[in-house]
């Protein structure tokens, strides 16, 4: 039997393919990008939130946002650790994120300009990136599937307390429920973008589906968190902006409008509301570390030196 | 600007007395110390363990599985390591 042959028995089997089996280049290639761009997703996902760290409303929305962007530092470096069981290093694949040569999450190129949007992040966006990993939870390599199973409990807090910070605005004053509406209309479509193009314009899906790194398509998965979310809005009495939006009685699911695909494309291709100034805040926080980093390992070989000594 | 990267720990975190370490992922640290503060902050913000052990990715030395038959054959032949293999008469209980 061939190595490309025991694999695919393996994927046919659902038995979960480990960091030393054999695999092929390809399927290896595309877990690197996709398990890396992951990993920069929680990196770069820390910014927007954490600029609400220092004018969060109360010391409780304080303290519960802190730990939420401190989960999302251990997301990434869960992520980074399962990516290089594929043999990848980290550093390498950080730096071309800083370069612009790997990509991240498009939702993290929109701006937070009032309190709303931090409970709009945990509740929207962390929900719709739930409804992504658990489906991930069975993806074909062993190693980024535990990850996923890990990230999936955290993340569900997440979710709970940006919907609890939204009914909280819900329940305010006219000012809070205006700021919280203003939220929705903003980061609606592009939550929904987190689940990526179109299938028929999905280029890796049909490989990943096959592969059973993907479990299900994109557009299935929009639709299922747009099943579960439109019910949430209306929870919170807000409403969705999207005219077309409708609860289809034939096959119990909500139709909803035609994402703008123009605008996606901008922000994947860098040139979003703030693609610049992401990786401008990350490539200073490299740069000006880079002493640190060098103080951290001169001590550690002084220590370890002693030791031998 | 120093090349030098630091080096990959594995993390093994206990959960309760009397259990075992159980491996629970990896982490770049500095230092063995650092390694170890980096893991309590990552793997047991929410009580999941009262003990750590972090061992450089460099010192573990895995089976291949290229050789898995080969290497655990062995032990399928040998039957008799199994209780099942040996019958009893009727009758003998707790046993």
């Amino acid at each position: 039997m061939t190595e490309q042959h025991r694999f695919d028995e393996r994927i046919a089997q659902e038995i979960a393919i480990e960091a030393q089996d054999w695999m092929p280049d390809e399927y290896r290639k595309t877990l690197i990008r996709q398990i890396g761009q992951h990993a920069h997703s929680e990196i770069v996902g820390m910014l927007p939130e954490g600029n609400w760290l220092t004018r969060a409303p109360s010391l409780k929305r304080k303290a519960i946002l802190l730990a939420k962007v401190q989960d999302e530092a251990g997301h990434g470096l869960y992520l980074y650790s399962a990516a290089e069981t594929l043999g990848c290093a980290r550093e390498d694949i950080y730096q071309k994120m800083l370069d612009g040569k790997m990509k991240y999450s498009s939702i993290f190129n929109y701006p937070t300009l009032n309190w709303a949007d931090i409970g709009v992040i945990g509740w929207l966006v962390d929900g719709a990136a739930i409804v992504n990993q658990v489906a991930l939870c069975r993806t074909s390599y062993g190693p980024y599937a535990r990850a996923m199973v890990k990230i999936c409990k955290e993340e569900s807090f997440h979710q709970r307390q940006g919907f609890e910070a939204c009914m909280v605005l819900a329940q305010g004053s006219d000012e809070q429920r205006q700021m919280l509406q203003d939220a929705i209309n903003r980061f609606w479509w592009p939550a929904l973008m987190m689940f990526g193009p179109n299938d028929d314009n999905s280029p890796n899906s049909a490989q990943s589906l096959a592969w059973k790194i993907k479990r299900f398509g994109n557009d299935e998965l929009r639709q299922r968190f747009v099943d579960n979310t439109v019910p949430q809005v209306e929870m919170l009495g807000m409403t969705v902006p999207d005219k077309d939006l409708r609860f289809n009685e034939a096959t119990s699911h909500y139709e909803f409008g035609e994402i703008d695909w123009e605008e996606f494309n901008e922000v994947i291709a860098g040139r979003g509301l703030c693609n610049e100034e992401r990786l401008a805040a990350k490539r200073k926080a490299w740069e000006e570390g880079a002493w640190v980093r060098e103080a951290a390992l001169a001590y550690a070989e002084k220590q370890h030196a002693q030791k031998v000594a | 600007m120093s090349n030098v990267h630091w080096p990959l720990y594995e993390v093994f975190i206990r959960s309760k007395q009397g259990l075992s370490h159980r491996h629970v992922g990896s982490l770049h640290a500095a230092d063995e110390q650092m390694a170890l503060e980096n893991a309590r902050d990552a793997y047991t913000r929410r009580s999941e363990g009262c003990s750590i052990w972090v061992v450089k990715a460099s010192e573990i030395i895995a089976s291949q599985p290229e050789e898995r038959g080969a290497f655990f054959d062995p032990a399928e032949t040998k039957i008799y390591r199994h209780p099942t293999f040996y019958t009893l008469p009727d009758g003998i209980e707790h046993m």
